[in-house]
């Protein structure tokens, strides 16, 4: 079933043509893998389907309504969460603070409440959550640590607890993998199949070719702001358009 | 968001010494340390809910103003309506966040500098009312007339009273603050500071939360001004200048704006060190100057880091280490 569908989405920068009627769809449950040389407006669609960006033209639907344009925050609502590139964490909170924000559409609370502790089995029922996701991506033994003194590694895997407490539908994850040495990479597939397998759809920006290959069902290719190619990774992997387009050389 | 408790049998110890000190004060200062001892109370106050508006990392240059505001409500509302403090005070709170309402529109449009400069200017504006509608608000030589209240025949002109009120006012509006703070409202304004994006992916609506703390900040800012303008009696527009914001801005940044406590150690010890420094007039703002700078270069994270300091160096047990001061 398709979860969310893009419809002619163009994105223009001024005189610059980002993204150019690209349409892709994905199915609930699967993890697509959206991949492309530098430049191909990858991010770019991503902020689109998020929010931070509104599409110059073109549809976004999820489960059938339209989203484009709407606000980041609205998004988050609806059940589209995404992941930021590099480390994007509040470095200056504790793993639990950091993972108690990724509470907020159920957790939030009016000044009233804060002030007369009216929210205390909902701040409760958050913590549970926070600790129950912390403990399923093996965090729970740091969750008094500061966001920065936590390894690379950790800091992925807390940037993805704070998607996953939300309890997305679709988790947009960009760029997971960079930066990260082979032990590493092995232990965030594991912890994104996992995710998977609690039925989040996964949509994945990588160019880590180990990683695509290995994890996703599905692959969209884009290059100068177009669909290139699709196809299940065996299939991208032997087309010669992409192969001259991004692997450049490699047989 | 701190879950455990501060009522640890320690804090109410030095807490209920601390509480002995400032209810025994006035009673050993002389008439014109009482009325110090007011206006730092107030001061308190101010800072605190200025700092409530920073959370979000936010900062404005409106707040003098937005304590003007409750200070004009209070006393238009005394002299028109004869309407008692018990009343002028929480009307001046309203008031103030009524306005703050309406300057979210345009104010919160902008972030950063351009939020700095901005609320600048609209507290400009705000002033420029006061100064030209002479009817109403009274010129550059403002209102007067304000008394304080008269209540089971305690005459709170008398400042040991008023002291008093005004120290049990400002506990209640700290307390409030205090819980905010450490709520989930308070967790979530600290996530817009650090990375109001990564806040926004997971459904926080960054600009309610950051109109939520100036509206807070300046609700509680207005009832500062209402407890200033009743026992002081009258209010120009001049006293809410940027001169005064410039002092808020030290008190703060001194103190130190990372922990609560902070900006009240700013206050009052700046407060004592501006009555030491009296017979100095004229070198008074270059003094204040080489603080500011010497605050900034030396500590960083104001007066509150100081124990800390002092523990690491004399390695008196694991202090917990410090968040970076990284912005963004």
């Amino acid at each position: 079933m398709t979860i969310l569908e893009i419809k002619n989405v163009t994105k223009q920068f001024g005189g610059l043509t980002a993204l150019s009627d690209v349409s892709f769809q994905i199915d609930e449950g699967e993890i697509r893998g959206l991949i492309g040389p530098n430049g191909a407006g990858k991010s770019t669609m991503f902020k689109n389907i998020a929010g931070f960006y509104t599409p110059t033209n073109g549809n976004i639907l999820y489960q059938g309504k339209n989203i484009e344009g709407q606000k980041p925050h609205t998004i988050a609502e609806l059940g589209i969460v995404r992941t930021f590139q590099e480390t994007t964490l509040f470095q200056e909170m504790t793993v639990f603070e950091n993972a108690l924000v990724g509470t907020h559409i159920k957790g939030r609370t009016d000044v009233f409440s804060a002030i007369f502790g009216l929210d205390k089995n909902k701040q409760k029922a958050a913590g549970e959550k926070v600790m129950e996701v912390l403990e399923f991506m093996g965090l729970s033994d740091r969750k008094d640590q500061f966001a920065s003194e936590l390894p690379l590694g950790s800091q992925r895997a807390l940037a993805l607890s704070i998607a996953l407490v939300s309890e997305p539908k679709i988790m947009l994850m960009d760029e997971p993998f960079a930066g990260m040495n082979p032990e590493e990479t092995n232990h965030m597939m594991d912890l994104t199949r996992k995710v998977r397998e609690s039925g989040i759809t996964i949509v994945l920006v990588e160019h880590d070719m180990k990683a695509v290959m290995g994890l996703c069902h599905y692959l969209t290719v884009l290059n100068f702001g177009e669909v290139l190619a699709q196809g299940t990774p065996e299939e991208i992997r032997g087309n010669d358009k992409v192969i001259e387009a991004y692997l450049g050389g490699v047989k | 968001m701190n879950n455990k408790s501060i009522l640890t049998r320690q804090n109410i110890f030095f807490g209920a010494i601390f509480f002995a000190i400032i209810i025994a004060m006035p009673h050993f200062l002389k008439f014109h340390h009482q009325d110090l001892l007011i206006f730092l109370t107030v001061n308190v106050l101010v800072v605190c809910s200025y700092r409530l508006v920073t959370l979000t990392g936010e900062w404005s240059l409106i707040h003098a103003v937005m304590m003007g505001v409750g200070t004009y409500t209070a006393t238009l509302l005394f002299n028109h309506y004869d309407l008692a403090m018990w009343f002028t005070i929480p009307m001046a709170g309203l008031v103030s966040g009524l306005v703050a309402v309406l300057l979210c529109f345009p104010l919160l449009r902008m972030t950063q500098f351009y939020f700095l400069i901005g609320s600048f200017a609209a507290g400009e504006a705000i002033r420029l009312i006061w100064i030209y509608h002479v009817g109403l608000f009274g010129g550059t030589s403002g209102l007067r007339g304000v008394e304080p209240p008269i209540l089971f025949g305690i005459d709170f002109l008398d400042p040991i009273p008023y002291y008093y009120l005004t120290l049990a006012v400002v506990t209640l509006c700290l307390i409030l603050l205090y819980r905010i703070e450490n709520s989930r409202v308070g967790l979530t304004l600290h996530s817009i500071h650090w990375k109001a994006p990564l806040a926004e992916s997971v459904g926080v609506n960054a600009w309610k939360y950051r109109a939520l703390a100036f509206i807070l900040g300046s609700f509680f800012v207005g009832i500062a001004g209402a407890l200033k303008v009743h026992y002081i009696g009258s209010v120009t527009p001049n006293q809410f200048g940027i001169g005064y914001m410039v002092f808020i801005l030290i008190w703060v940044i001194v103190g130190g704006y990372n922990k609560f406590y902070g900006p009240i150690i700013g206050v009052i010890a700046l407060t004592v060190f501006d009555e030491s420094i009296r017979s100095f007039e004229v070198l008074r703002p270059a003094i204040y100057g080489g603080v500011l700078i010497a605050s900034i270069l030396f500590l960083p994270l104001g007066l509150e880091s100081v124990p800390g300091k002092l523990k690491a160096w004399f390695g008196i047990g694991r202090t917990r280490q410090e968040p970076p001061l990284t912005d963004q």
